[in-house]
């Protein structure tokens, strides 16, 4: 889900940037707001654990490769203000340093799983309006928030990848940038997702939730944000 | 700047700080795993060559921007040619350490500039 350096096109990539960068100002405003200083340590954590687990190459047999991201469990224990900051850091950090996805990229990479995944785990994730934090309830509404965000956001970035032999061709017809369209990019990526990769964001979501719901339930945003709303 | 007020550890904190110490040391399993059932790149991250070899021709775009960054340890390894087991697994270890140290340091910064509101 890294996009490298010259799949997308500068029409896609360049308002992907401005989107991160405005994103992210909100999001340092809203952090200042929610989360206090004794929980810092938390979100370099967060990011670090972002920047891990997407070491972890998930094969798909003589096929492609995929990993979680882990914005869905960041979101839905820090907040996904916190994830976007979080998983955006971790997402520089690799394409700065390690090549794992492209310098131009930075804005959609960050957009896909720093953005919408952290924003769509959460919302998935109070979606189930779960009143009381009862174990066997959390467990699935944290599943399904991993399995999902994650799906979800293969589709955004295949789509982007799909778009762009239609806003940039040669005149004979061949792809400036990505050269796969639609009809082949969201079949590709939404598969391997939702048959493998997603199921591993799931699982990983539930099982540190629910740790966290053991150990330590005040810090669960989701549950703190009710709290405080009710 | 460690010991400072707002970045002292709790026991759940030390805890997860060793879980993701373990996590890095197991890490090459994300190598080891795709090439044991003969997986390659990750969908819509090949090289230049390798989409060469896909649809018959580089795109020119492609062609110009595949290059303009050249990172330090691409592909979290130095010398990218030693394709040995060990080699890589123990450079993969090294840059998830350092990959996530680095992660860890640069949001705590960031985490520390913004939050003001210590009680």
């Amino acid at each position: 889900m890294h996009i490298p350096d010259g799949y997308l096109s500068p029409q896609t990539y360049i308002p992907l940037f401005g989107v991160f960068v405005l994103t992210a100002a909100v999001a340092v405003k809203k952090v200042k707001a929610e989360v206090s200083s004794r929980n810092i340590p938390y979100l370099g954590m967060a990011a670090a654990f972002s920047f891990i687990i997407m070491m972890f190459n998930l094969p798909i047999p003589g096929g492609t490769t995929g990993h979680a991201v882990g914005s869905a469990v960041i979101a839905i224990i820090f907040g996904p203000w916190a994830a976007m900051l979080a998983v955006s850091v971790a997402i520089i950090i690799q394409a700065l340093i390690f090549g794992d996805g492209g310098i131009t990229a930075i804005g959609a990479n960050c957009f896909n799983m720093a953005i919408f995944m952290p924003f769509t785990a959460y919302f998935i994730f109070k979606v189930f309006n779960i009143k009381t934090a009862k174990k066997p309830g959390v467990t699935f509404a944290a599943f399904i928030s991993g399995y999902l965000s994650l799906v979800l956001a293969a589709i955004l970035t295949a789509v982007e990848f799909g778009i762009q032999p239609l806003i940039a061709s040669t005149p004979d017809g061949k792809a400036l940038y990505c050269p796969y369209d639609l009809s082949i990019a969201i079949p590709a990526m939404t598969i391997e997702h939702m048959i493998l990769f997603g199921i591993v964001e799931g699982i990983i979501t539930a099982s540190i939730v629910n740790y966290f719901l053991k150990t330590e339930p005040s810090l669960i945003y989701a549950f703190r944000k009710r709290a405080k709303n009710e | 700047m460690l010991s400072e007020k707002g970045l002292k550890m709790n026991k759940l904190q030390k805890k997860i700080l060793v879980v993701l110490v373990l996590l890095c040391l197991i890490t090459p399993v994300g190598i080891l795993f795709p090439a044991f059932f003969n997986a390659g790149d990750a969908w819509g991250e090949w090289s230049a060559q390798t989409v060469k070899e896909l649809v018959g021709y580089v795109p020119k775009g492609l062609e110009k921007y595949s290059d303009i960054y050249k990172a330090p340890l691409p592909g979290y390894t130095v010398n990218s040619k030693d394709r040995s087991i060990m080699h890589k697994s123990g450079f993969y270890i090294v840059s998830g350490l350092l990959g996530a140290t680095i992660t860890y340091v640069v949001m705590l910064l960031i985490s520390k500039i913004i939050v003001r509101n210590g009680e």
